[in-house]
């Protein structure tokens, strides 16, 4: 039996009246790829957001129930979102590299956090990171060039690099192909078992391939619910709920 | 005929040709709208169009040239004893149209008979009288070769009309036929007027790039004619400026001048840059919708005070405020109210609202992944706008402070009365200084000689800063382009 990660009870999420996220409980197991699936608007989006606190910048999404993060709650008054997202990391659906260099890129986060002594070290840190992203061969020639520059999946896996430079212990990721073609698909979903070894990872996809390929638990969403989340393989050879069938099947979403 | 019947009479016929030509359309199908290739009003709108448009571009050109014919031809016929220069035979080719005019005049208030004028002679009739009465007052007795002059424009002006009248009814006429001709169930009518307004559209852009164009070569022959007066290396390094002194010690140097719009707008951009762009954060990172929502007109109100009002408050409130700090009273640095620091101050306040509306857009068009990127490595707020959202947004802030540079240095209202009026090469801020733009309204309005130097350097003046903002402007553009490419 595998850590309890994050651990998540009866989760209420209001966009301003519109009832987004409807009674959510969900456990995420350390060192594990867990897939959020679902049709578009299900919610899984919204979920995995709450987990590092993103839509507080969001004036009017209220979050209810508890969320622990290694048995602590972080929505506690006294939990700074601001240092849970760095233990928290995140993966978006789009590449955004910031507009500077791919160096300064990886740099950013330990940076701001302090991570690095001196210029040695913030070095180390940005090789290390690009090299678990699976980027250091193509880019350790140019790390002074701007990280706008670098084609779709290289850009991808140069923001993994990024969330995972400031050493976090979850790394969260909204579609992270969905931008991507299938080389550069298949190198990021490469990278992503690789993290398991470090980090819990919690990927939202579209893709049903993609969450039977890189994940070892599975969640479908639907309509602001939870429906089912159990391992991977039971959910993609043998679900129990009729709705799971549906859509994995394709005749819903 | 006069031009302005003539315009009436032809928009008449545009509007019958409008109503007869939808007519047409409909009846060549048979009162069945769907057989038609455009719709009924567009056969209208291409008979008015046709009868119209070409009718008035006739008019219109007709209306410029021919006077200037017909005075280029009476003119030679003006004794070569009379004049000596160009300028003296455009006084008497004024004073042959007012008699012309006079003619006229006296023709319909029926003093005269058409054939009387024509053979009026100044040996028989007091002529200057004759017009006084109809209201036309004249400098001086009229001379028989004037009077000839005018009767012979009068002639030829009637003669020209006549002809005028003819030819823009005729191509009024051709038109309005023509496009009849053309309205049958077939006709692209719909294209037709589809390129009549493309046309229309084309006029229009055209007008305003020619006045453009115009300003600028008026702008150049002026400071040609001045470079031709006053030495043009005196007038670029000159160090002084005291167009008063006459009998050839004037100084028309523009360093000063351009030393004083430089330091104002310098101090101004100091004021307006910090507080408009960490408004233009707050407004668009921190504000919420609400506040945004109040706070942004609020403070563009401010760009819609006209400047002569900010003049008053820099004279009223902000100079006689430094005075108490800086005058003789206080550090005694300052001497009266009217400064650089006053000017720039109040210059400064009205470029706040420029900086932070042009930089609120800009910042509002940095991706918002960007700073859900940034967020979600752990950053603060204020990180994240430092290190990302004002680095990407750079160019374009850079361009929306060139725009506001130019304006400043463009500004004249607040300088007038916020500065003073005292031409100085000085470091001290509490001085009073002048700009271009202040000196350019002095030079032109006082009442010397417009084609003496002191009155053409405005042109000068005009052409240097004209130089110096489409420079910053074509810089500004050129950055702000660069920036929309990085994320389009």
């Amino acid at each position: 039996m595998k850590d309890m990660k994050i651990s998540a009870k009866n989760v209420q999420v209001y966009y301003g009246d519109t009832h987004a996220i409807k009674d959510v409980s969900v456990e995420i197991e350390d060192n594990t790829v867990t897939a959020f699936i679902g049709p578009s608007g299900c919610g899984k989006s919204t979920f995995l957001r709450c987990l590092n606190r993103m839509n507080d910048t969001i004036d009017i999404c209220r979050v209810e129930g508890d969320i622990l993060l290694d048995g602590e709650d972080i929505y506690d008054k006294r939990v700074d979102p601001v240092q849970l997202r760095a233990k928290v990391g995140m993966v978006f659906q789009k590449p955004n590299p910031f507009p500077k260099s791919i160096y300064d890129n990886i740099a950013y986060g330990p940076r701001i956090h302090g991570l690095a002594r001196n210029k040695a070290e913030l070095d180390e840190i940005v090789e290390k990171s690009l090299r678990r992203g699976a980027i250091w061969d193509e880019v350790k020639d140019r790390l002074h060039a701007p990280g706008t520059g670098l084609s779709g999946g290289q850009q991808q896996r140069l923001c993994i690099a990024r969330a995972v430079a400031t050493e976090p212990e979850v790394l969260l990721m909204d579609e992270p192909c969905s931008a991507l073609d299938p080389i550069a698909t298949a190198q990021v979903e490469e990278l992503i078992d690789e993290l398991r070894q470090s980090y819990s990872v919690v990927i939202v996809t579209h893709s049903m391939q993609q969450a039977a390929r890189v994940s070892q638990k599975t969640a479908f969403f639907h309509l602001g619910n939870l429906v089912e989340y159990d391992d991977t393989t039971k959910i993609f050879t043998n679900p129990e709920d009729p709705r799971t069938e549906s859509y994995i099947t394709g005749r819903i979403g | 005929m006069s031009a302005f019947w003539l315009l009436m009479i032809i928009l008449a016929l545009a509007a019958v040709g409008f109503i007869m030509g939808r007519r047409r359309a409909i009846s060549s199908v048979q009162g069945d709208g769907r057989l038609l290739h455009s719709l009924p009003n567009y056969y209208g709108f291409n008979v008015a169009m046709l009868a119209f448009v070409p009718a008035v571009l006739v008019l219109g050109a007709w209306v410029i040239i021919q006077p200037m014919l017909i005075s280029g031809q009476v003119s030679t016929h003006i004794p070569a004893a009379l004049y000596e220069d160009a300028g003296q035979l455009n006084l008497i080719m004024s004073d042959v149209k007012r008699v012309a005019d006079g003619l006229d005049a006296a023709i319909l208030q029926g003093v005269l008979s058409a054939d009387d004028a024509s053979l009026l002679n100044t040996e028989t009739t007091d002529v200057r009288a004759l017009l006084g009465e109809v209201g036309v007052a004249l400098g001086s007795d009229v001379a028989p070769s004037v009077l000839s002059a005018a009767q012979e424009m009068r002639g030829k002006t009637v003669s020209g009309n006549l002809i005028m009248t003819i030819v823009v009814l005729l191509v009024a006429a051709t038109g309005f036929v023509a496009a009849m001709m053309m309205t049958r169930r077939d006709f692209r009518a719909r294209n037709a007027v589809e390129s009549g307004v493309k046309a229309l559209l084309i006029a229009a852009a055209s007008i305003a790039i020619l006045t453009t164009i115009g300003i600028v070569l008026s702008l150049i022959f002026n400071t040609i004619t001045f470079f031709g007066m006053f030495p043009a290396s005196d007038f670029l390094f000159g160090l002084t400026w005291s167009p008063e002194g006459r009998g050839g010690s004037e100084h028309l140097g523009i360093l000063p001048l351009l030393w004083g719009t430089i330091y104002i707008s310098i101090v101004a951009l100091l004021v307006a840059v910090p507080i408009g762009l960490f408004a233009a954060v707050y407004l668009s990172e921190y504000a919420s919708r609400t506040t945004r929502a109040i706070a942004k007109p609020l403070l563009e109100v401010l760009a819609g005070i006209p400047t002569i009002v900010y003049g008053l408050f820099a004279l009223t409130v902000v100079g006689p405020l430094l005075v108490n700090f800086f005058g003789a009273d206080g550090l005694g640095w300052m001497q009266g109210a009217r400064s650089v620091m006053t000017a720039g101050l109040v210059m400064g306040i009205m470029l706040i609202p420029f900086v932070s509306s042009l930089s609120d857009d800009i910042i509002n068009a940095v991706p918002q992944a960007m700073r859900d990127g940034s967020y979600g490595l752990g950053a603060t707020q204020s990180e994240t706008v430092r290190q990302v959202v004002l680095p990407a947004a750079l160019p374009g802030i850079v361009g929306a402070i060139l725009l506001a540079a130019s304006r400043a240095i463009g500004e004249t209202m607040i300088v007038v009365m916020g500065a003073g009026a005292a031409a100085r090469l000085d470091l001290n801020p509490f001085e009073a200084m002048t700009t271009v733009t202040a000196k350019i309204v002095s030079q032109l309005t006082g009442d010397s000689d417009f084609a003496s130097p002191e009155a053409l350097v405005a042109f000068a003046l005009g052409m240097t800063l004209f130089l110096l903002t489409l420079g910053l402007n074509v810089l500004a553009l050129y950055i702000v382009r660069k920036y929309r490419e990085q994320y389009e």
